[in-house]
């Protein structure tokens, strides 16, 4: 066993005859040294640990496609819920509920958000009222999020009077607001500090700095938080139950956001209890079109932040 | 300590910067980042259309004084100077001075070459539009272009990344970016630092010409650069004396002068490589 240490102590020559002496059985590949005995073995049981941890993924996948597919038809899209053992029906008006309250949870997050992390990252990082902000964000993405809902039918649903996909908008932007504000927060302090010094140094205002410079430069990350919170606020089923309820017909128009508006996650947490099995079918085809669209956002997500300029 | 060779006839008379054609006169007396001094007692007369040289060893202040002279150590926190830097006769740490004013007429080229990713064009206009340009942008972008040296390079690609450029490329870009809205004076803090040797003699070629249109104030580790760009130097070393380290100007004047003839000690050690 020749280290540095060795080499240093012996001198070159020394070093040299050392070498010499080493067989050449030294240097041939063995598994019966333990060090590479153990990391071979370590080696397997990394392998078969990844093959285990998948195999709920995969079985969750498959159960969704195989029996989500065995509903699934063109006519889920433009036809509504089926009523018990009604042949056909699908859940069209939960596609657009779904997509409506989404959209209005991001618009209403997405600026508030991104404001709040400019703040953070660069108007007050130190000030007392981002440690504030920060901390409550931070404890608020691992809220709950049927108290988003029960929240949003306090202030929204007790004062309007009804169940509306605007109250379901506001209660998915509850939980979408922590997740924009922590990583765009992350993408504006991930931009390197030369490229502040850059626009300051060409006489850029902070504000110019920050919005012609920071932001685009810290986009692609920003979208990605955009795009997780997104994905996950499609997904939630209890925020709505308290606030949008369900509906067994077509939105109308745009007086109809006020009335209660189906989502998928509704959809799917209702016929999945019911005895009907063309209803259950019908939870499994929604569940499929769901995890699609999840799917469809993360894969957007993704190509928007590996883009440049 | 301090000696400014007053031969050529700028010292004290000079201090508001109008005569003898002294565009920044810089007069500091002590600077701080908090209760730590980092410099004192370093007076620069910076000459139109020359090139100053800044040089010293590691930690002498010399960047520092550099930075203080486009107010950018106004972003660190705890930056305090004591002392006056003339800019066209005004005090830019007056009360009234807007920093960000000085600094659309005192340019900074960095250490680190910092495009922006964007387009090459979109480096450019983004300076441009800052400075209310109403212009041709596309002629000035390719006048500040051809004043780098890399308009030839660039030209079919102004559109794509500027991250896309190599390291030298995207250097002369970020002079071109200075240079494109026009300021009076160009700062470098160690241009060519994260250059190879062919990037490096490119700048310095383009740093002679330039300085044609602009005054340019260099800071190098390297005193071949100095000495064969720069007309004036300034050595900066630090005084461990006193308790922590306060870097100092120990001798400013013509570069040739201060690399032949050096008149204090500590220049001579310096230059002959005897520390730093």
């Amino acid at each position: 066993m020749m280290d540095e240490t060795v080499v240093r102590h012996l001198g070159r020559d020394d070093a040299a005859r050392l070498a010499a002496l080493i067989g050449t059985a030294e240097l041939q590949k063995s598994l019966r040294r333990p060090r590479s005995m153990f990391s071979f073995a370590m080696n397997v049981i990394v392998t078969f640990l990844t093959f285990v941890a998948l195999v709920p993924l995969f079985s969750v996948v498959y159960m969704l496609v195989a029996k989500g597919l065995h509903a699934f038809s063109m006519s889920v899209f433009t036809s509504l819920p089926p009523s018990a053992g009604e042949i056909g029906g699908g859940f069209g008006n939960a596609i657009i509920g779904t997509l409506i309250m989404v959209g209005i949870a991001t618009l209403i997050s997405v600026p508030f958000g991104i404001m709040a992390a400019i703040f953070l990252a660069e108007v007050g990082p130190t000030t007392r009222l981002a440690q504030f902000v920060r901390f409550s964000a931070k404890i608020l993405s691992g809220f709950p999020s049927v108290l988003a809902g029960v929240v949003a039918y306090g202030a929204i649903v007790m004062l309007t009077g009804g169940f509306s996909a605007w109250a379901g908008g506001i209660a998915l932007s509850l939980l979408m607001l922590p997740t924009v504000i922590l990583t765009a927060e992350d993408a504006i302090r991930m931009v390197p500090p030369k490229i502040r010094e850059a626009a300051i140094g060409m006489g850029a205002t902070s504000t110019q700095t920050i919005w012609r410079v920071m932001l685009p430069t810290a986009m692609p990350g920003v979208l990605t938080g955009v795009m997780l919170a997104v994905a996950r606020a499609a997904g939630e089923t209890a925020p709505l139950l308290f606030t949008a309820r369900f509906s067994n017909y077509w939105l109308d128009g745009v007086s109809g956001l006020s009335e209660p508006t189906a989502s998928l996650a509704v959809l799917i947490y209702n016929f999945s209890s019911q005895p009907a099995v063309n209803q259950q079918d019908m939870a499994w085809a929604a569940s499929l079109v769901l995890v699609a669209i999840v799917l469809g956002i993360n894969l957007i997500g993704q190509s928007l932040s590996s883009r440049r300029i | 300590m301090i000696q400014v060779q007053e031969a050529n006839g700028h010292g004290a008379a000079t201090k508001n910067g109008a005569e003898n054609n002294i565009v920044i006169n810089c007069d500091i007396k002590e600077l701080f980042y908090g209760t730590f001094k980092a410099v004192r007692d370093t007076m620069i007369p910076i000459q139109t259309g020359s090139i100053t040289a800044f040089i010293g060893p590691s930690g002498c202040g010399k960047s520092t004084v550099l930075r203080s002279l486009n107010r950018m150590n106004d972003l660190v926190r705890g930056f305090r100077l004591k002392g006056q830097v003339h800019f066209r006769g005004n005090d830019i740490y007056g009360p009234t001075i807007d920093p960000v004013a000085v600094r659309r007429h005192i340019g900074m080229v960095f250490q680190q070459p910092n495009p922006f990713a964007m387009s090459i064009y979109r480096n450019f206009s983004f300076g441009l539009r800052l400075n209310g340009f109403k212009g041709d942008k596309a002629e000035r972008v390719e006048k500040a272009l051809r004043g780098a040296a890399l308009w030839d390079e660039v030209k079919d690609k102004l559109h794509k990344s500027a991250l896309a450029l190599s390291g030298g490329q995207q250097q002369r870009l970020c002079i071109a970016r200075a240079i494109a809205t026009e300021p009076a004076v160009l700062l470098m803090d160690e241009p060519c630092s994260a250059l190879d040797p062919i990037a490096t003699r490119k700048i310095e070629e383009l740093m002679t010409e330039l300085k044609q249109r602009f005054t340019i104030a260099i800071v190098t580790h390297n005193l071949q650069q100095a000495q064969r760009v720069a007309d004036k130097t300034g050595f900066l070393y630090v005084d461990t004396t006193q308790g922590g380290r306060t870097g100092y100007l120990v001798e400013f004047g013509d570069s040739r002068e201060l690399f032949e003839n050096p008149r204090e000690k500590h220049t001579q050690e310096y230059i002959r490589g005897e520390f730093g």
